[in-house]
């Protein structure tokens, strides 16, 4: 589904991979592992389509096709290390916006995403007012929002409590299950989740 | 668009310092240049014109850094609606709110530095015009330099020659108006600068900001 061919990538004269490939099918859960400064965030980058200064090349195939990329950002999702909420925007108002960045959103749909993410009582009040937790579950609630089949997330249970690390951990494993694809880096054992292919980088 | 407006009446100061800009400065050259009103009102179409560049400048500044501190930015360039579009949208907003408090403005401080009285219309459909171009030249300019920490100075360098053609039009509309010329001229050029500025300006801002993303 998601072919990685000879990808090849240098930061300031330091090689990061090099001949790097990589085969994700449907259903797959890849984590990719490394220390820091190896290259997973760029690598991550690089797949979402941010990053443009490498060699080799990303496809995303359906039924063995290439698609464009123009078509492949409507079947992803990349949430970074920067959650992309406003400060002065509500919970509802920052997630619907952020959704509507992959196409038209249900109003229902994002009330019960932000109820999934215990946001509830959240509710009218402005994200400034709320934890750095509590804003990165406002960013994750898109996940619930968004059709897309592949999730790239660049350490998704940074600032999360124990209770919102299983919450994660659980959607990470549906998604996985509803044949999607997630691909992801974090320093915390994944142990909620079963068939997590591993990628050293 | 309508996320532009509520972010803006959330935070309205952003938008209210560049008019407190533009009305303070246009009293320092009303100080500046002493009691003589003739001298003063020969003086003020071309000075509150720069004021006014000089106000959509500093506010153009923050048009995207908010948005690359957050993480906005990159998910509006991952967005699956054609950039082209986000940008005008966002780019017509800000535009607007720019442009609508100075030109609302301007009429006091036009009489307040004595222009006569036939030049004020002229002057609010100049800044109605010309100021969303500058803002759309400003745009280009503030998206390829939000990467840097202290951008702000190389932004002026980059778009202040570019704002001169604007700035030629509005202040000769201006002029001629509060002598009681014809002024349809200038404004009709003003207004053909706004469109092409319009049309062409999102396709640079988006390439300027992919340069920001591109390793």
């Amino acid at each position: 589904m998601l072919q990685l061919r000879d990808l090849r990538c240098e930061r300031g004269e330091r090689l990061l991979f090099d001949q790097f490939n990589v085969n994700c099918a449907p259903g797959d859960l890849v984590e990719i592992r490394g220390a820091n400064g190896c290259g997973k965030s760029t690598l991550l980058r690089i797949i979402a389509g941010l990053a443009q200064d490498y060699e080799g090349s990303v496809t995303w195939l359906e039924q063995g096709v290439a698609v464009p990329a123009s078509e492949f950002r409507s079947r992803s999702l990349y949430l970074g290390h920067s959650s992309a909420v406003k400060a002065s925007l509500t919970p509802l108002e920052n997630l619907t916006w952020l959704s509507e960045l992959s196409g038209p959103v249900d109003h229902a749909r994002a009330e019960a995403a932000l109820q999934t993410m215990q946001l509830a009582e959240c509710d009218g009040v402005l994200c400034h007012h709320l934890s750095a937790g509590q804003q990165r579950r406002v960013a994750l609630a898109r996940l619930l929002t968004v059709d897309a089949q592949l999730w790239i997330l660049d350490e998704p249970f940074t600032a999360l409590d124990a209770a919102g690390v299983t919450l994660l951990q659980s959607l990470i494993q549906q998604q996985a299950e509803q044949g999607g694809l997630v691909i992801l880096t974090t320093h915390q054992p994944l142990t909620g989740v079963s068939d997590v292919k591993l990628v050293q980088l | 668009m309508r996320r532009e407006l509520l972010l803006s009446v959330r935070n309205p100061a952003a938008s209210l310092n560049a008019v407190w800009f533009f009305v303070l400065v246009c009293s320092l050259f009303a100080i500046g240049i002493g009691p003589d009103k003739a001298q003063l009102a020969e003086l003020s179409p071309g000075l509150i014109w720069v004021i006014a560049l000089l106000a959509v400048m500093l506010s153009v500044d923050a048009l995207f850094r908010h948005d690359y501190a957050d993480g906005s930015l990159e998910q509006l360039l991952l967005a699956a609606q054609p950039l082209y579009f986000l940008m005008l949208a966002r780019l017509m907003a800000q535009a607007l709110l720019i442009a609508a408090p100075l030109a609302l403005v301007s009429p006091l401080l036009a009489v307040m530095l004595g222009m006569p009285v036939p030049g004020l219309p002229a002057l609010i459909v100049s800044l109605l015009v010309g100021v969303p171009t500058l803002v759309m030249i400003g745009a280009i300019g503030a998206a390829l330099t939000v990467g840097f920490e202290r951008g702000g100075l190389l932004l002026a360098l980059l778009i202040l020659p570019l704002y001169v053609p604007v700035l030629i039009f509005a202040a000769a509309a201006v002029t001629n108006a509060a002598h009681g010329y014809e002024y349809t001229g200038p404004i009709l050029i003003l207004i053909a600068q706004f469109v092409l500025a319009i049309a062409l300006s999102p396709l640079a801002v988006v390439a300027g900001l992919r340069l920001n993303y591109y390793h």
